[in-house]
């Protein structure tokens, strides 16, 4: 595992504050993610993990402060904010691949429509990711027909052909039977590997403590920690954290 | 039933223009109403609120005042034209705020998720909808949009009733009215006529419902 080798941040979140109605979702959040670091986002449900993730592409707009993304803020909706979210991959818990279409039509919609790639041209790149993620079988079925932790690794596949500058994965195996999360989460160390910027919100920790450089933990809207992945797990400072892990390690 | 018979080439010409009407209106109706269902799930306020007046004009007026306003309120503003269009015109403006909410509620049906994976992954607004909401909304719109089609083909006899002539409505009116022939057996074509639209229309679309359903 190499170490992050700059100090420009990938994405820069500064004082950024979200509200749902009354409730004060994410609380003046401020985070570097540096090119090439993997950053685990850790926290019990309604910490507002989710939201911190959605809101790096913009799913979720923000009600103040500053995110950008490789040095550009984000734009408000239109067709620039397009343009950051086709180099900014995402991977969601229930998959999403696009139901009508078969999963090599996933892969090469977006490098087609919006890089304008020639199809051919889209059609070996997309072949070349459903190989490394391991499905290239499945490529002419549909969706439905493939199991969880297939059309999650093709999920993967159809946010890698937009070659993105940094991945975010929200919570990509809380929606999977338990046999299918290992294949998911190698696809996901493998990337780590080879020095992709990566946001994982995930209640996986054995992939917290072997593919991550840092982990984050949300409480109540909050970072409440910011650690390597031994600090966290053997040493966490806040009564908070401490509480979660008793909670998930014992069992 | 003589009357059928003895008049058999005017019902064929009653029946081909009201086929002719028809078939304007509903691609007419079918593509407005969809442009029309994208404003009104627009990100882009003023376009969600023209697609708002538009459903609501449209749908709220009774049809026969819509084809009198293009019949006869379209000419004195200064837009002249075969009454043929006036009426297909009137047709397609009412129709399509039906189409509009029909497309609607089939672009609601579609997962959320869907949209937003499209867009995630760069899609602009527009390409979203093309790409990916629609050709899932329109499955599951079949058949509501069926009921809007059919709708249409019997409101055509009204269209024919303002001036454009020679559908079939207007044969039953020419051989009642102007000829004295009885009501009943005149009529009868004329249902028949109908019927041979609709009926066949119908399965068209029960076809087209099984072609297109997709597993989820």
């Amino acid at each position: 595992m190499t170490e992050p080798n700059t100090a420009r941040p990938m994405v820069r979140m500064a004082a950024v504050d979200k509200f749902f109605g009354p409730l004060h979702v994410l609380k003046e959040i401020t985070l570097d993610v540096p090119q090439g670091q993997v950053v685990v986002v850790l926290g019990p449900s309604g910490s507002g993990k989710s939201t911190l993730c959605r809101a790096i592409n913009r799913l979720e707009p923000i009600d103040s402060g500053l995110i950008e993304v490789d040095g550009r803020p984000l734009p408000a909706e239109g067709k620039e904010l397009a343009r950051l979210r086709a180099e900014v991959g995402m991977v969601f818990q229930s998959f999403n691949l696009f139901a009508h279409k078969t999963i090599l039509e996933n892969v090469t919609l977006a490098p087609i429509r919006v890089r304008k790639q020639p199809a051919a041209e889209a059609r070996t790149t997309a072949l070349e990711l459903l190989e490394r993620v391991g499905i290239t079988s499945q490529a002419d079925k549909y969706p439905a027909q493939l199991s969880g932790g297939q059309q999650q690794r093709a999920a993967i596949a159809r946010a890698l052909a937009m070659r993105p500058k940094v991945m975010l994965f929200d919570e990509p195996t809380s929606a999977l039977d338990p046999e299918m999360v290992q294949e998911v989460l190698d696809v996901m160390t493998g990337l780590a590997a080879e020095g992709m910027t990566m946001l994982v919100v995930t209640h996986e920790m054995g992939f917290a403590r072997k593919a991550a450089h840092r982990v984050i933990f949300m409480s109540d809207g909050e970072v409440v920690e910011d650690s390597t992945p031994e600090e966290f797990f053997t040493a966490p400072k806040s009564g908070r954290a401490k509480d979660f892990l008793g909670k998930i390690l014992t069992h | 039933m003589n009357v059928i018979i003895d008049n058999f080439p005017l019902y064929v010409s009653g029946f081909l223009q009201t086929l002719r009407i028809c078939a304007f209106a509903a691609i007419g109706a079918l593509l407005i109403g969809t442009v029309i269902a994208g404003f009104r799930v627009s990100p882009v306020p003023p376009l969600r609120w023209v697609g708002t007046a538009w459903v609501t004009v449209f749908r709220n007026c009774p049809l026969t005042v819509v084809l009198f306003f293009c019949a006869f309120g379209l000419p004195e503003i200064g837009v002249n034209g075969a009454y043929f269009w006036f009426g297909v015109t009137g047709l397609v403006l009412y129709t399509s705020a039906f189409v509009c909410e029909a497309v609607r509620s089939g672009i609601n049906s579609v997962p959320a998720g869907q949209a937003e994976a499209a867009r995630a992954v760069g899609l602009t607004f527009s390409q979203s909808l093309s790409s990916v909401v629609l050709p899932q909304a329109l499955r599951t719109v079949v058949p509501p949009l069926g009921s809007v089609i059919i709708a249409m083909i019997k409101n055509s006899a009204i269209a024919g009733a303002f001036g454009i002539g020679g559908d079939l409505f207007a044969v039953g009116d020419t051989l009642t009215s102007a000829r004295g022939e009885a009501a009943l057996p005149v009529l009868i074509g004329v249902v028949v006529g109908y019927l041979v639209i609709t009926i066949p229309s119908g399965l068209g679309l029960a076809w087209l419902e099984r072609k297109v359903a997709i597993a989820r």
